[in-house]
């Protein structure tokens, strides 16, 4: 996998057939139940929530979900949360909080969803509060990138204790096509662009940006590998002390 | 022609046969307006077209809802300084027609051996208004639930505050909130059920506090109602802007569960919740 070039990464994160948020969450968890709304003004179905099992204990997810096809990617606006996206997920962690369930994140983004009315909704505000409140839950805090891990809209879920990613993805601070065309006013030097903005898993792991990466699981696949690994680290993480977790939460941060 | 070989039945015949039949044969569903036969609602109530929950006693809703269930403060009322004759008539009527002393059933009951608090509001008892007792017998629920560490299942069905009551209905709010609270600092798990109709008062207290809110199809929820928006403001209301389905696209709906589907999505939820093992603490 490594020796694929950066671009042809940023493809591979975006393939289509790649595994499901969805399906992620239904081969992880058993008895999961979805919880909808940001009991404010909207349900984003760019984002889904909810409580399940793992290995019988119970833990929140939170993901992005990109749509199937052309309907389902317009109904999820291509999984680009909305403000109200993101609110849904802060208050589904929140709970988590309340009774200590640790929260499982799964991105892929390419990014928050610019359009006006999510600006009039305050998309800046709403990422904000999910990096401070989230930096803050008081339950262990894990996410995988499983596809692209778009910007600001990527790091609202990505404020935990342990960063992962898949082998096929890509994790940075906006999409090679907006830097080529910020950097170079050219938005065709895309491939320039993957190289210089460092988004591999591997590039980001030796930049301590991620503390590991996933074998790439498909549609289908036997999760039970993965499970097992989740569950080991939530244990070790629900091992520290609250203040303690906290504390290394932040300092993880402080350090780059 | 063929009228002929028959004897046509007189009027007063055709009339004294209309009057055999029992009333409630046929049952029309308020939602989709589909008719049917009363029996097809089944023990659960619902319509067989379109799965709108009818509006049922509190004391039938317990029945098909848990394992067991015991009352609690079955005696509570509306309070002796309340004295007007109008008043107190329907409230008589209510008693009669539910079963129940308030509008409002509150008890212990189980699922799957779990013992869960449990307050299902009564539509029958007028209109499910929350009274002085009613949020009585609901703060005394959540409060015993708490000593007890149990979670709460509420089935809300109110038009909201109990104007006969004043200002005393709408302190229940404040009161049953209070309630909420300590329940849910003490890490204790709430569940909403939002029943038709959930409204008013109601909706703008416990209805909404829930850790977790579910609904039943088609079911009415809304703060003021249709006719105060249209004589207060002059503005028309869309058709379905009160509809779970509509409440739940803004935001404030985990989920929309059938009657016949919600014991098991209870069960599910309390078991998520009450779970001995896990990575807390």
């Amino acid at each position: 996998m490594a020796d694929k070039t950066a671009y042809e990464r940023v493809k591979a994160a975006r393939r289509p057939d790649k595994i499901t948020t969805a399906e992620l969450v239904h081969g992880l968890t058993t008895s999961f139940f979805e919880q909808h709304g940001d009991r404010l003004e909207a349900d984003d179905p760019a984002i889904i929530g909810g409580i399940g099992l793992l290995n019988d204990k119970p833990i929140t997810v939170v993901g992005i979900q990109k749509g199937a096809d052309t309907d389902e990617n317009i109904a999820r606006h291509f999984g680009s949360p909305t403000p109200e996206g993101y609110r849904k997920a802060l208050r589904i962690m929140k709970q988590a909080e309340k009774f200590h369930r640790p929260i499982l994140a799964l991105v892929n983004t390419p990014g928050a969803w610019p359009d006006v009315d999510s600006e009039y909704h305050g998309q800046g505000s709403a990422v904000a509060q999910n990096i401070i409140q989230g930096m803050q839950l008081k339950v262990p805090y894990i996410t995988i990138i499983v596809g692209e891990g778009g910007s600001g809209g990527a790091l609202a879920l990505s404020c935990g204790d342990r960063v992962f990613m898949f082998e096929d993805s890509i994790y940075s601070v906006l999409s090679p096509e907006g830097y080529a065309s910020i950097m170079w006013k050219d938005s065709s030097k895309v491939k320039e662009a993957a190289e210089e903005l460092k988004l591999t898993p591997e590039a980001l792991l030796e930049d301590g940006i991620i503390d590991k990466i996933i074998h790439e699981y498909e549609p289908g696949d036997d999760l039970s590998n993965l499970r097992s690994f989740l569950d080991q680290e939530f244990s070790e993480l629900a091992e520290l002390p609250i203040d303690e977790l906290v504390d290394r939460r932040n300092q993880r941060y402080r350090n780059f | 022609m063929l009228r002929s070989r028959f004897n046509m039945p007189s009027h007063e015949e055709l009339v004294k046969r209309m009057d055999a039949i029992p009333d409630h044969i046929l049952r029309e569903c308020p939602i989709c307006h589909s008719t049917f036969f009363s029996l097809r609602a089944g023990t659960s109530k619902t319509c067989p077209n379109c799965g709108y929950g009818f509006r049922i006693t509190a004391k039938r809703r317990a029945k098909i809802t848990f394992d067991s269930f015991e009352e609690i403060d079955k005696q509570m009322t509306v309070p002796e300084q309340y004295k007007d004759e109008k008043y107190l008539a329907k409230v008589k009527k209510a008693k009669k027609v539910t079963g129940i002393n308030e509008s409002v059933l509150t008890g212990i009951g189980t699922l799957d051996k779990q013992q869960v608090g449990v307050g299902i509001m009564d539509p029958f008892f007028v209109m499910g208004s929350l009274g002085s007792a009613t949020g009585e017998k609901i703060t005394r629920m959540f409060e015993e639930a708490t000593r007890k560490k149990l979670p709460v299942i509420m089935f809300t069905a109110s038009g909201g505050a109990r104007m006969q009551e004043g200002i005393h209905s709408l302190m229940q709010m404040a009161k049953v909130s209070g309630a909420v609270e300590a329940h849910s600092q003490a890490g204790l798990f709430y569940a909403v059920v939002l029943c038709d109709p959930t409204t008013g008062g109601v909706t703008a207290s416990f209805a909404m506090q829930g850790d977790v809110i579910l609904a039943e199809p088609h079911a009415l929820v809304g703060f003021a109602g249709r006719r105060v928006i249209e004589q207060t403001i002059m503005q028309k209301p869309p058709k379905d802007f009160q509809s779970a389905e509509t409440v739940m696209e803004h935001g404030f709906i985990d989920a929309i569960v059938p009657r016949k589907e919600m014991k098991q999505t209870l069960k599910q939820l309390i078991s998520l919740h009450t779970k001995e093992q896990g990575y807390g603490r």
